[in-house]
């Protein structure tokens, strides 16, 4: 699985953090979203896709199978 | 006469507390772009269907300038905080909106939210230990779900604990959208103003650890920050934006979870899934207010149809919340739902800012009551619970409930 974030997007809701602190994280100076884990390992990949379908800027962009 | 002839009033009049109208269905499936009626008389067009209502709210053509010439009232007195003059000092799109946004986002970080956690479970512990000492029935509105969220803004604003009263009426009389008259409105923004006036300046002669004194800090526009007048409206944005919502949202969730109290019982007996349980009431919410209207500068298309130059949209959360083809068995509750991408925030630039506010404020006290009330249950049938009427933001008149 491969995760791509788009700062320009991002509104800084912060869902993704809260779903999957182990791979997304905020800036602390403007709340936008660092990626933290581009390849997030297989225990991770469902929160992802939780993180990613919920995200209300669809900022985050999952491929599977890579 | 079908939905596509009639013209609807618009908010759709509904009687029971927590479920929702008839025609919400109706308009999904067949009516998806309808022609409805506002409280002034002007005429708006509605939207309801998931994917409509997520495309729109995410699209810069639908703007929020709903103070445009022909842009539709809300109400015969106007449009209350949609259509204030004060709504247009933030920057409504663009860079200037996102630069906006960034500034004041910081303070609502996931990291942040967390630790607010200890403070605000605190808030709820004491509220409901005055609620408990007071006896039952107690109204869980007004002993917890009013005060809590009001506390926690001013703490963030650094406004000191005496002035939160004047906050709750200062916020309720600005969201409401018929129950105030005009003269009211008007005198409750100028006190607002002027409060938020001479609090900044306090801030500015003596730096807190609050999120004005910081905004302040940065500078003016010069230096990379805000215009004075736009730190003050910000304050005020945030309280009116983060009170009533979420004091409302509160007695709600907690209706609805005690409306079948088998609902209650599967969180006791495992309290993992407050999270989702929250984003469900949140998706189910029947009674969320108004909606969010957008104002088209240029004609644009919508399903199909093409709406004209000049034209108010407004877009039904509630009911895209409730769509068939977004949501599997979507009229039913499902208390470990996971994803839950419902729409009650918004979607995109202008999604909620506080949402990971009100989100955590809503499970803190999940998790409080719970804990500290497990024999919770309305005291009144589900029926006899009565909506709030003429605001923006819908809510329940009291939550009568015994422990």
């Amino acid at each position: 699985m491969k995760v791509i974030v788009d700062e320009v997007k991002c509104c800084g809701a912060g869902q993704c953090v809260l779903i999957a602190p182990e791979v997304f994280d905020q800036r602390e100076d403007d709340g936008i979203v660092i990626l933290l884990e581009p390849e997030p390992g297989a225990d991770q990949h469902a929160l992802v896709r939780e993180a990613a379908a919920v995200c209300p800027a669809a900022a985050i962009e999952v491929s599977e199978g890579a | 006469m079908s939905l596509n002839e009639q013209v609807l009033s618009y908010p759709i009049p509904n009687d029971t507390a927590l479920e929702p109208p008839a025609e919400w269905a109706e308009l999904r499936g067949t009516c998806p772009v309808a022609h409805v009626k506002l409280p002034s008389g002007d005429q708006a067009t509605l939207l309801t269907r998931y994917a409509d209502v997520k495309q729109v709210l995410a699209d810069p053509r639908f703007t929020r300038q709903l103070n445009a010439p022909d842009a539709a009232r809300l109400s015969a007195e106007g449009g209350g905080v949609f259509n204030s003059e004060i709504s247009t000092i933030i920057p409504d799109g663009g860079a200037e909106h996102q630069h906006w946004r960034r500034l004041v986002g910081k303070w609502f970080t996931a990291k942040r939210m967390a630790a607010l956690r200890p403070s605000m479970t605190e808030i709820a512990e004491r509220l409901i230990d005055d609620m408990v000492e007071r006896g039952q029935p107690g109204d869980l509105k007004a002993g917890l779900g009013f005060p809590l969220p009001v506390y926690v803004i001013c703490d963030m604003l650094g406004v000191p604990a005496a002035d939160r009263d004047r906050f709750s009426y200062w916020s309720d009389t600005l969201l409401n959208l018929t129950r105030y008259t005009q003269a009211e409105i008007e005198a409750a923004q100028g006190e607002f103003f002027q409060y938020m006036s001479d609090h900044l300046a306090a801030k500015r002669a003596e730096p807190g650890e609050d999120l004005l004194s910081e905004l302040i800090a940065v500078g003016g526009p010069e230096d990379g920050g805000l215009a004075d007048i736009q730190i003050l409206v910000t304050g005020m944005a945030l309280l009116v934006a983060g009170h009533e919502t979420t004091a409302n949202m509160i007695g709600k969730m907690v209706s609805m979870l005690l409306a079948d109290r088998s609902r209650w019982e599967a969180l006791l007996a495992d309290p993992s899934l407050i999270r989702t349980a929250v984003e469900e009431t949140l998706r189910l919410d029947a009674n969320s207010g108004f909606g969010l209207p957008r104002y088209l500068p240029e004609e644009t298309e919508v399903s199909g149809t093409v709406l004209p130059r000049g034209t108010t949209v407004v877009c039904s959360m509630a009911a895209a919340n409730r769509d068939e083809s977004a949501f599997e068995d979507a009229a039913e509750m499902d208390l470990s739902r996971s994803p839950n991408p419902h729409l009650s925030f918004g979607a995109g630039a202008h999604s909620c800012l506080g949402q990971a506010l009100a989100r955590t404020e809503l499970q803190v006290v999940l998790e409080v009551l719970l804990r500290r009330l497990p024999a919770l249950e309305l005291a009144v049938p589900v029926e006899e619970l009565e909506r709030v009427e003429g605001l923006a933001v819908g809510g329940l008149r009291t939550v009568p409930v015994r422990w």
